[in-house]
């Protein structure tokens, strides 16, 4: 065992002597409390180490103990409406050993000590190969984990236990390797900063449905695929990826508050239990796990907690599920890089931040994709990141760097905010790349004019957006009318269509049908509204069609209702229609 | 640790705030020291950095007469601790946490490390109740709930001061129980403090607060851990005797000058404006301390007050600070012009956590309907002054004129009060539904029926 003494202590960076032969990110125990760090520099028998824990009071001299393996995460049942800090210490555990704040050198167990019903499906003699799964355990209402070979292990399978319950400790498995019989349990450990190895990558062809209809018909994220969220304070970042938390049609969300307020991680937990997801009628904490390193937890952990969730996240992808992680924010965690690379006396790179942001932002954004498992199955891994400008200002470095990544661009809007336009997104600014690839899909499974559809309605917005300008500088009156019908519409689509209310009961989810159905209705009224303009009929009326609110309310009414509500709106457009248009023929 | 404490006299540059100490054997990091000055003067410290045996120390009550021979260091041991009791409510400390009235010694309970320990997520209770502060800015539209910390973003020049003392004065929990309330000035001047000192003395609730005053010619390095005292004392009478407490930081922007001093003192790369890149993390270790903890009776409610330089809300120090507290009340120059006060402009402002401590049995049922509407009429109604300003009045029809006449009906009655007007919940919700009795029935589209029906003013007033 390696062995050093502490010389320097600045924040959470701490350097030790004697530690030649330690290895780069290696954890190690610092100081008499045992503190949690990990080593990020080595020169000569100095090591340098972040730790995850607050410094004060660190000696000069203390010892620093390596342990020999790097930081790792715990990889098994129990993960499931779990919520861990940035190193994955269970926040419960630790409140109910030590109270309502967090101490210092504190050793939990990762996994609950508990025991579960595992089924086995090899039988003893059976090939092992890396990442096969060698048995389930129903381990929420709606996740069956999955129980992996660990990606490094394979040979034959010497023994299996047959069906039954057993401790989390117990070896339920023995393996005959190359070198010698390795033990298997239901978890397995694994380096968080090293991306799980899978069989093949694929393109990304089916949307991640989140039922915020700017998104799914708008800018649409693919199972599999990336987007940023960058928005000023107040812009609804938070509200957004909440709402994607909740609704996505992911089967494992990973969720991490990372630098953000602790009270929004007590609301996802007071809220998530509460809600059902709409496709399985199951509290959504059925398959959600939670990752908390507030902005006033240690620095270094938040570092680490953006990997310690994508590893997470990765187990369940290899398990064949679709999983979906919302960091929240990328920013902080570029902060803290920030912030340990000012520690470390690096040459800074633009705004401070050092000059590998860049790297490591695509290496963390790389970990997603939809894949081929090492076992033959299919998953995926979704990775949304909400980013923090300062001011505001899209130009700084994290935002401009995530851009390079990322494949959809979710531009937050302040202005959109100060009119109450949520989710303040803007059409205009935003973008997805996913559009030609999911529209098979779309087609295939929904309708065949979703694509159509939403380009018509992009294009009424963006006329919009030009004749905006001229009405600035002369007023509305001064428009030809159908222009002005354009303008009514644009208003619709925006207000109806693109507006949604998170906090309404109906509104906060919309299904993939009922988001065609409703810009479908848009788009008729439109149609409709332009004949009726060329046979004669004012603006102003048009504006006062029962049909109009109508298609206002169309948002608020339930997947149930639907058919017979959008059966009379019909119906009632085109009698109207009819009036109107004859009582300017006769 | 050890019983013996070194005294070093070995000191190599003195620099700012910032002191460099050789030779130094054992010493911990953040531990606190006492500097002796040649005169024998006394400071207390705080050391930032050691590398083998160089200590970095930043002195708080700064370094002025500090000598490279003849000063003494003595390293204590232990981080700041301030020892707490009860007894401390009614009575003004120093920034350091000293007492600085007359009165009698603190006898502790307990002595507590400033630094304060982060609140375990999961033990969190989320906010929900309601708080009256009796200003209809606050309470109808951009609600302050207990365990919440929401600061004023203010300017130079604008009654900033007035409204928190009017806050305090008044604010009060519908279930009946009292506030404690904890007041911070980092760096204001004497006349200020004098001002919150006599509000507090008239309004007969000195005994209920705990004053920690760092004032404008008190060492700027102090400041540093005047907030962190005085939420030390705010922890233990919130979760240790039930207390329910707010607290004044005035003023944030201060505090964050100091943090910017001490980092050019130690030749930090500096981030934006030159303020150090961990300043959202230093501000989070502060307005992070609000808040309700499960199985305990008290909270902590901020309301930290901060003026923007130039009035520039994209300035460092409030957008930090609103990418961490729950929302923002913001004073606006442009009502205080008109000679609006409380010169609130809601539109901008934003309570974070307002929707889950108004409704039924918070506060009432048709209130997030109510302030929803109000938003959008006021909105509305600003919309057409601009652009009258364009096209002049008559351009504007029936229906927009009306929406101009409510903005300005807004802002002079609902908006505006006197510095002594504590108005209900009721009165406000009440007050609000009067002004959109100025809109035609059919415009309120915000609103439920059923709340329409009820609460909609069915003699127009006009």
């Amino acid at each position: 065992m390696i062995e050093g003494k502490i010389v320097k202590i600045s924040g959470p960076v701490v350097v030790a002597e004697g530690m030649k032969g330690a290895k780069m990110y290696e954890v190690i125990k610092v100081g008499d409390t045992q503190l949690i760090g990990e080593i990020i520099g080595l020169e000569e028998d100095l090591a340098t180490m972040q730790v995850y824990e607050e410094t004060a009071g660190l000696k000069i001299g203390e010892k620093v103990i390596a342990t020999g393996r790097p930081l790792s995460v715990k990889l098994g049942p129990g993960l499931i409406k779990n919520i861990y800090d940035g190193v994955q210490r269970p926040l419960r555990v630790m409140k109910d050993e030590q109270g309502s704040f967090i101490l210092r050198g504190v050793s939990v167990k990762e996994l609950p000590e508990k025991s579960w019903e595992f089924v086995p499906r090899v039988k003893a003699g059976a090939a092992v190969e890396p990442g096969m799964v060698l048995g389930t355990v129903k381990e929420s209402e709606v996740v069956e984990h999955r129980i992996l070979v660990p990606p490094n292990v394979s040979g034959d399978l010497k023994h299996i236990v047959l069906k039954g319950t057993y401790d989390i400790e117990d070896d339920i498995a023995t393996v005959k390797t190359a070198d010698g019989d390795v033990g298997l349990k239901m978890y397995h450990a694994w380096p968080v900063r090293e991306p799980r190895p899978y069989a093949k990558k694929h393109p990304s062809t089916i949307p991640l449905i989140t039922g915020q209809r700017v998104l799914d018909t708008f800018f649409p994220i693919a199972k599999g695929g990336t987007a940023g969220i960058p928005g000023g304070f107040g812009t609804g970042k938070t509200v957004t990826q909440h709402q994607l938390a909740k609704w996505a049609d992911a089967e494992i969300v990973v969720y991490v508050g990372c630098g953000e307020r602790g009270n929004e991680m007590t609301q996802v937990l007071k809220e998530f239990p509460e809600l059902l997801d709409p496709r399985t009628g199951k509290p959504i904490t059925e398959r959600t796990v939670l990752i908390a390193n507030t902005s006033n937890m240690p620095v270094a952990a938040r570092e680490a907690s953006i990997y310690t969730g994508v590893t997470i996240a990765e187990y369940f992808r290899d398990m064949g599920y679709n999983v979906a992680l919302m960091a929240d924010s990328t920013s902080r965690w570029a902060e803290a890089l920030r912030e340990i690379s000012g520690r470390l006396e690096e040459m800074p790179g633009e705004a401070g931040f050092p000059a590998y942001l860049a790297s490591k932002l695509s290496g963390f954004y790389e970990r997603s994709g939809r894949v081929d498992t090492l076992a033959n199955d299919t998953g995926s891994l979704s990775i949304i990141g909400a980013v923090s400008p300062p001011g505001g200002d899209f130009s700084e470095p994290v935002t401009q760097n995530t851009l390079r990544v990322v494949k959809v661009f979710w531009a937050l809007d302040k202005k959109l905010k100060d009119q109450r336009h949520f989710p303040s997104i803007n059409w205009l600014t935003s973008y997805s790349l996913y559009l030609d690839e999911i529209e098979d899909w779309w087609k295939d499974n929904v309708s065949e004019k979703w694509k159509m559809r939403r380009d018509e309605a992009m294009s009424i917005l963006q006329e919009e957006n030009e004749l905006q300008e001229i009405v600035q500088l002369i007023g509305p009156d001064a428009l030809p009318e159908r222009q002005r019908v354009t303008l009514l519409c644009a208003q619709m689509i925006r207000e109806d269509f693109l507006q949604q209310n998170a906090f309404h009961d109906v509104d906060s989810f919309c299904s993939e049908n009922k988001q065609v159905v409703m810009l479908k209705s848009i788009l008729d009224f439109y149609d409709t509204a332009l004949k009726l303009i060329d046979s004669g009929v004012s603006v102003a009326e048009i504006r006062d069609m029962p049909t109009v609110q109508k298609i206002g309310r169309l948002k608020y009414v339930s997947e149930k209702e639907l058919e017979s509500y959008i059966k009379g709106l019909t119906d009632e457009m085109y009698d109207e229609y009819d009036r109107l248009a004859r009582s300017y023929a006769g | 640790m050890s019983d013996v404490q070194k005294e070093y006299s070995s000191i190599r540059e003195v620099s700012g705030p910032i002191i460099i100490v050789d030779g130094v054997e054992g010493v911990g990091y953040s531990e606190v020291v006492e500097v002796t000055l040649p005169d024998g003067t006394k400071r207390r410290g705080q050391v930032l950095e050691v590398d083998r045996d160089v200590a970095v120390i930043q002195v708080f009550e700064g370094t002025s007469g500090t000598t490279t021979e003849g000063t003494s260091v003595r390293f204590t041991g232990h981080t700041l601790k301030l020892p707490v009791s009860e007894d401390m409510l009614g009575r003004v400390f120093n920034g350091m946490g000293e007492p600085i009235d007359d009165g009698p010694d603190i006898i502790p309970d307990k002595e507590m490390d400033i630094n304060g320990l982060p609140i375990n997520p999961s033990a969190r209770e989320y906010p929900r109740e309601f708080i009256q502060t009796g200003l209809s800015a606050i309470d109808g539209m951009n609600t302050l709930v207990r365990g919440q910390k929401l600061p004023i973003f203010s300017g130079s020049g604008l009654p900033h001061n007035e409204i928190a003392a009017q806050i305090t004065r008044q604010t009060k929990v519908l279930t009946g129980e009292e506030f404690g309330i904890v007041f911070v000035a980092m760096g204001i001047t004497y006349g200020e403090a004098n001002f919150f000192t006599e509000n507090f003395r008239k309004s007969g609730a000195l005994e209920k607060v705990v004053m920690f005053l760092n004032l404008a010619d008190d060492p700027a390095i102090e400041r540093i851990i005047t907030p962190r005292v005085a939420l030390t004392a705010a922890e233990y009478l919130a979760f240790e005797k039930d207390m329910h407490l707010l607290v004044i930081l005035t003023d944030m922007t201060n505090y964050c000058e100091a943090l910017r001093e001490i980092s050019a003192a130690r030749e930090e790369v500096p981030g934006r404006r030159g303020y150090p890149g961990y300043m959202y993390t230093d501000l989070a270790s502060i307005y992070e301390r609000a808040g309700r903890i499960e199985d305990r009776e008290g909270s902590i409610t901020q309301m930290p007050i901060l003026t923007m330089p130039d009035d520039d809300m994209n300035h460092p120090i409030p957008d930090l600070s609103g990418y961490i507290t729950e929302g923002q009340i913001i004073v606006s120059r442009e009502l205080n012009r008109k000679n609006i006060y409380p010169p609130i402009d809601v539109s901008p402002s934003l309570s974070r956590l307002m929707k889950d401590g108004i409704g039924e049995g918070l506060t009432r049922e048709d209130h997030d309907g109510l302030q929803n509407q109000l938003f959008g009429a006021y909105a509305k109604g600003k919309e057409m002054r601009d652009l009258v300003a364009v096209v002049g009045e008559d351009a504007l029809s029936d229906l927009d004129k009306q929406y101009l006449h409510f903005a300005e009906e807004f802002e002079s009655n609902f908006i505006r009060q006197k510095r002594d007007e504590d108005r209900s919940i009721e009165e406000t919700l009440d007050l609000g539904w009067k002004m959109l009795g100025m809109l035609p029935e059919g415009e309120l589209k915000r609103i439920d029926q059923e709340y329409i029906e009820k609460y909609y003013p069915k003699e127009q007033s006009e």
